[in-house]
């Protein structure tokens, strides 16, 4: 049609920086993914710049011989789908429960609940508090505290609010309770909020790391990024103990464990996860931190 | 029992007594969740004493010398504290200053990206520049070793591959623009991710607008200007005063993460420097009062951030 004008300075202009900015964004992840599954020797000398050289898959298997690797990762999943469960079923029934007008003191506590977001008390009396309470070299460190969360409560105590009340007073007068009412008719409403909840605190376990750098030293409860951040710093000697344990190897130079290798192996296997997820979870987020935006 | 016929006459009775019976019900249900908030958001503030004791770990507090204000005049009282201090400030308000100023960035990648009429390049851009934020600081850290470490480094090898460079250089393990590489790193995570508000914002505006300045003659920057740009305003303000608000708290992930012996007298920021002196150097009391001075400037910054927003906007952000 004559009416769609022509391509503008400013649309080349416009264009040209998204998309370089779009490459400057994806660019890592596609240079340690094709550094993973190159000759290894090549990688170390850093000379695979922009495809994959003679690939080959032996880095990923090689990692999990690490010692203490497999571990990791199963603590990582561990406390994502576990803290993940418990996450979104708190924030679930204590959002519900907050928008009930006739709950003891609801007013008082909620803002006892929500103030927790504008302060904290620091680092070292939190450490404290923690290893007073037995927290440290505990799983449950990494569960616990990230229970409840105020700003998932928020988000759902507005979704909530915004669903029509009369269908929770028509079960209350056949003779429903709270907790009937919530499983029955809340939470199949509310399943939009719960799966946004779900993605923020999934991401949030699994990328967690400070907290096993202060209260963990029991290397059976090291998380990945924990071992990932180690390796960053030590990788020349991990690598060092792997072809030695790797003993009588026939491997030859070019499936090597190098330093780099163990790097970008380690972070590839990070990163996988949430790759995965991610397009799952596209169409949730932007919903999600609209709810939260509107209530500020 | 008498609750059968008496809940056959009328509602509203029944529903009074629901309440007296369920009020406290409703309470015992959220008490365990309310209790773990106490734990670990409560308890901690009794933490606090440990700023007036010389305490050690090891020793118990009962056995620690009461200090009184000691580790508060500390931070000032000598020469060599003194210009620690300042040095540890000067980074949080360097980086915390660059922070704000980028803050327009994610705005400006908005109104790009709602320009962009092509629906697949638009989506194609909106994925690959949001994926980062949902990657830790760990793994940030680990991409910048790949690219610009000193052996093997992507830029190292390209720079001296086309024979700008002799030597590689070290760019990580370096004194020099320590803030901008840290603030560059931020905006290079956070930017995608930004701008999706400030995206949702402008879907937000009336059609109308747009047609009504058409009408007028406007050009497209001209409808950028009067039109996009004041229905983005809210949005940004209330933003940017939340990040007056954090001013002091930079948080310590990305600063502990990408921090070595050579750039760490510029890369300690306040909640950097804590870790460092409490948690590395042992002196409990002097890092948990330097907390705790964070905390009321903090507060007051919050108060003061929600004064301007109340005056300007005429809505409170707390």
């Amino acid at each position: 049609m004559a009416i769609r004008s022509k391509i503008s300075f400013f649309d080349i202009i416009n264009y040209t920086v998204l998309a370089l900015f779009t490459l400057t964004c994806f660019f890592p992840f596609y240079y340690l993914f094709i550094n993973t599954i190159s000759n290894n020797d090549l990688s170390s000398r850093g000379l695979v710049m922009f495809y994959p050289i003679e690939i080959h898959l032996s880095n990923y298997a090689q990692v999990f011989q690490i010692p203490g690797f497999g571990q990791a990762a199963l603590v990582s999943l561990g406390r994502t789908v576990i803290g993940t469960l418990l996450t979104v079923a708190a924030s679930g029934f204590l959002g519900y429960l907050f928008t009930k007008q006739e709950m003891w003191g609801r007013r008082f506590w909620y803002r006892f609940l929500v103030i927790t977001m504008y302060f904290n008390a620091g680092l070292i009396p939190w450490y404290l508090i923690m290893r007073n309470l037995g927290l440290l070299n505990n799983f449950l460190a990494y569960l616990l505290p990230a229970i409840v969360s105020p700003f998932y409560i928020i988000l759902v105590k507005t979704y909530v609010e915004s669903t029509p009340i009369s269908l929770q007073e028509s079960a209350q007068i056949d003779g429903a309770g709270y907790f009937t009412v919530f499983w029955k008719i809340i939470m199949p409403l509310i399943t939009p909020i719960l799966a946004t909840i779900a993605i923020f605190s999934a991401v949030g376990q699994w990328n967690q790391f400070y907290d096993t750098l202060f209260l963990v030293t029991d290397q059976r409860l090291y998380t990945l990024q924990f071992i990932l951040w180690r390796y960053l710093n030590e990788a020349t000697s991990v690598a060092e103990i792997m072809r030695q344990t790797g003993g009588s190897t026939r491997l030859d130079l070019s499936m090597m464990p190098t330093a780099t290798s163990i790097r970008t192996t380690v972070t590839m296997i990070v990163v996988v996860p949430i790759l995965l997820v991610y397009p799952f979870f596209q169409r949730f987020f932007v919903k999600g931190i609209m709810i939260g935006a509107v209530k500020g | 029992m008498q609750v059968g016929p008496s809940q056959a006459s009328t509602s509203t009775p029944i529903r009074e007594r629901f309440q007296i019976k369920s009020k406290h019900w409703l309470f015992l249900m959220a008490c365990p969740f309310l209790v773990l908030v106490f734990i670990f958001s409560y308890l901690p503030l009794g933490g606090w004493i440990y700023a007036f004791y010389d305490y050690r770990p090891g020793i118990p507090l009962s056995k620690s010398d009461f200090v009184g204000f000691h580790w508060f005049t500390a931070m000032f009282s000598n020469e060599v504290q003194r210009s620690e201090m300042v040095r540890v400030l000067r980074n949080t308000f360097a980086i915390s200053s660059l922070g704000i100023l980028t803050s327009v960035l994610p705005v400006i990648f908005a109104i790009m990206l709602t320009e962009v009429r092509n629906a697949s390049f638009k989506k194609i851009v909106q994925t690959f520049t949001t994926l980062p934020n949902f990657i830790s600081w760990v793994l940030v850290y680990s991409f910048a070793f790949m690219l610009f470490s000193v052996d093997g480094g992507f830029l190292n090898n390209v720079l001296m591959s086309l024979g700008w460079i002799e030597e590689p250089t070290n760019i990580l393990a370096s004194n020099q623009h320590t803030w901008l590489a840290m603030t560059l790193w931020g905006v290079w995570k956070g930017l995608g991710w930004g701008a999706i508000m400030y995206i949702a914002a402008i879907t937000g505006i009336d059609q109308e607008l747009y047609e009504a300045a058409k009408v007028d003659g406007a050009s497209r920057f001209r409808q950028i200007w009067h039109v996009t740009i004041p229905g983005i305003m809210p949005t940004f303000f209330v933003l940017l005063v939340l990040s007056i608000a954090n001013f002091i708290n930079n948080g310590m992930e990305q600063y502990f993460i990408f921090a070595n012996a050579m750039n760490m007298s510029n890369i300690e920021v306040l909640d950097l420097y804590v870790y460092n002196v409490g948690i590395t150097g042992s002196n409990f009391g002097f890092a948990t009062a330097v907390s705790i001075m964070k905390s009321f400037v903090s507060l007051f910054l919050l108060f003061l951030a929600n004064g301007l927003s109340k005056a300007v906007r005429g809505e409170t952000i707390i």
